[in-house]
């Protein structure tokens, strides 16, 4: 036996099998030929570099205030985008300010995307009893908008850059346990899970080697699209006090420290506002592209 | 066999000996309850979608299993495979009960594999070719080089180039080929009984009669049993050896493939005959031997349950509910057929 397997392997080594490309090759390959998609996903890597070397590239100091220079219009000398209700440089801060903003929309998606993927994926597996448990309880949060439940827990919770992020996971888990358990429940049924039951494989293994690989996609897509809700609502927080504190740069609450100056400087006043439907957008079409490069039906 | 090279798991030795049947069903039932309405607390009753369900398989035998849609093949089928808990009744799997301490379900399911109806839904779609078939080695311990080198050699015996076919997903496939792969996959495991629900009914006539060709090969070569599902009797009639005829969730006859569709005993066996096609112009089929549809399984009728539909039925058929009765190896679930039932004495039917 262990003879004819050896000999066997030599042949099959010397005339190479054909292999086709892979699925997430599929899925790249067509997300190249999208321009809109990949112009999005050029304009969200050029805002994250630029939040990442802020510190380095910005042409001012963010935090150093002049109580001369205040509201200066766009285009002012030494003040490219103008400056703030305090005279700091609105271009350095815009540019620092991406990073918390960007933080506190990726970070929340992403701790949901696990935590809701997770819960979901064993409520759509396990189905009956669970399944029932895991999402009435979900229910439950689904009741509120997500606006008020951010603002109530993050109010509960009391202010912080923490305590935000908190709160928009548990706003953000509940629709992914959603889209989880409906994906999960499709692959379940399907013949080719029963296929490995029959084989005798513990539900373990045909989760890890037969679901993930077929739900996940769908509920990366989603998760995708709720990047730029958390960014809005983290702004939206920040505004009303309860995410980051001043003086620390972030779009939101650069949007509500500048509202006073919405008759002397509109232009400079919208400008976070400007940032943040940019940012959202790019995140929004690319999340479109990538889920029109998966869905192809193959 | 040309040039196949078993890298393949051990297959289980013979325990009871040639005479012993493989697999014994004995009082199987499953009823899948309704859903209780919420609000009118109607409901509450089920499905008797299997309902005392008793055959044996023997070795090395083909079992064809007929029946109108809806009549509890495929839910047989999937109770015998264990991919759903059957409320009463059991299996035994060469003279050991499944799921006892000799015979683990896991054990149990490397000896039975099942091949299904949908070629592309039992594939999963992210998993290349040879990857699904290694994949059962693999859960019973197989090194991956090992499960790899024997899915390639299978795919080979299947009638597929391995070179060609084994790093392909399954949407770059005909539906024959996914077959054939579906095949492989269940033959991975060296398995002793396929279960084959439907596996040749959605291929076109001509890919059917190929994959049935290469069935008949493989269990003459690997000493296989098949229970083989079908609503298309001449498949059944060419492949089976032996025929189970199901109806409304029972066996209403199991017999000889040739006693049963030369000489079919019970009336729906022969109203199923009926409705085949002839092939002779001069003799054709012109009233419909069965009308209606079968009653419905949540509340089948009393007596025998064919006796709504039945030509022959008589008073004592809508009371009296027939066992299967036994002469010469041909077994029927009919009055007409059991010596001591009142269907001789009986008026007509009201």
């Amino acid at each position: 036996m262990t003879d004819s397997v050896a000999s066997l392997a030599a042949p099959a080594n010397a005339t190479p099998i054909a292999r086709s490309p892979g699925y997430w090759s599929n899925v790249v390959r067509r997300l190249r030929r999208d321009p809109v998609a990949l112009a999005a996903g050029a304009l969200i890597l050029a805002l994250i570099v630029m939040a990442i070397l802020a510190p380095w590239i910005s042409p001012a100091d963010p935090f150093q205030a002049s109580m001369l220079k205040r509201l200066r219009p766009i285009g002012t000398e030494g003040y490219p985008l103008g400056a703030d209700e305090l005279g700091r440089d609105m271009l350095s801060r815009l540019m620092l300010g991406a990073r918390l903003s960007l933080f506190m929309g990726i970070v929340p998606v992403i701790a949901a995307f696990v935590v809701g993927s997770a819960i979901g994926i064993l409520a759509g597996y396990a189905g009956g009893w669970t399944n029932t448990l895991i999402m009435r309880v979900v229910d439950v949060f689904y009741a509120f908008p997500s606006v008020l439940l951010a603002i109530a827990l993050s109010g509960t919770l009391g202010a912080g850059i923490f305590n935000a992020i908190l709160s928009l996971t548990i706003v953000f888990v509940p629709q992914i346990v959603r889209v989880a358990e409906s994906v999960t429940t499709q692959v379940r049924r399907s013949d080719y899970v029963d296929a490995a039951r029959a084989s005798g494989a513990a539900p373990l293994t045909i989760v890890r080697a037969h679901v993930l690989s077929n739900v996940l996609g769908p509920i990366f897509v989603y998760s995708t699209s709720l990047i730029s809700v958390s960014m809005i609502l983290a702004s939206g927080l920040s505004f009303l006090g309860l995410g980051v504190r001043p003086p620390e740069p972030e779009w939101g609450l650069m949007l509500n420290t500048l509202r006073t100056a919405i008759y002397t400087q509109p232009w400079v006043a919208a400008l976070p506002g400007v940032m943040i439907f940019i940012t959202s957008m790019s995140f929004n079409l690319l999340s479109d592209g990538l889920r029109s490069a998966m869905e192809v039906k193959e | 066999m040309n040039g196949f090279i078993d890298a393949r798991p051990p297959a289980h030795p013979d325990l009871g000996g040639p005479a012993q049947p493989l697999l014994s069903v004995r009082g199987l039932v499953k009823h899948f309850p309704l859903k209780r309405d919420f609000l009118s607390r109607r409901g509450g009753g089920a499905v008797r979608a299997v309902d005392g369900v008793d055959f044996d398989v023997k070795k090395g035998e083909t079992l064809g299993v007929v029946g109108e849609s809806g009549c509890g093949k495929s839910t047989t089928a999937r109770l015998v495979m264990q991919l759903i808990g059957q409320d009463r009744g059991e299996l035994v799997f060469d003279g050991v009960a499944v799921g006892s301490r000799a015979l683990a379900l896991r054990e149990f399911r490397r000896q039975t594999q099942m091949v299904f109806q949908d070629s592309y839904s039992s594939l999963n779609p992210r998993m290349t070719i040879e990857d699904s078939i290694a994949f059962g080695p693999r859960v019973h311990g197989s090194r991956a080089g090992e499960a790899i080198t024997a899915a390639r050699s299978l795919l080979g015996r299947v009638g597929l180039d391995a070179q060609r076919f084994a790093g392909r997903y399954p949407h770059e496939l005909s539906g024959g080929q996914r077959q054939r792969v579906n095949i492989a996959r269940a033959l991975a495991l060296n398995p002793r009984l396929v279960i084959l629900d439907e596996a040749v009914s959605a291929l076109d006539k001509s890919v059917e009669a190929q994959v049935l060709n290469l069935l008949l090969d493989l269990k003459d070569d690997f000493g296989l049993t098949y229970m083989f599902i079908s609503h298309d009797l001449n498949v059944v009639r060419y492949i089976s050896d032996r025929v189970m005829v199901m109806y409304l969730g029972q066996v209403v006859e199991l017999g000889p493939v040739d006693q049963v569709f030369d000489a079919p005993r019970h009336p729906y066996t022969q109203a199923l005959l009926r409705s085949m096609p002839s092939t002779e112009p001069g003799v054709r089929t012109e009233t419909a031997p069965l009308s209606g549809d079968p009653p419905n399984p949540i509340d089948p009728p009393s007596g025998c349950r064919f006796h709504t539909r039945c030509a022959q039925a008589r008073a004592a058929c809508a009371r009296e509910a027939p066992v299967m009765t036994q002469n010469d190896g041909h077994a029927v679930r009919c009055l007409m057929h059991q010596p001591d039932s009142g269907y001789a004495a009986s008026g007509a039917l009201s």
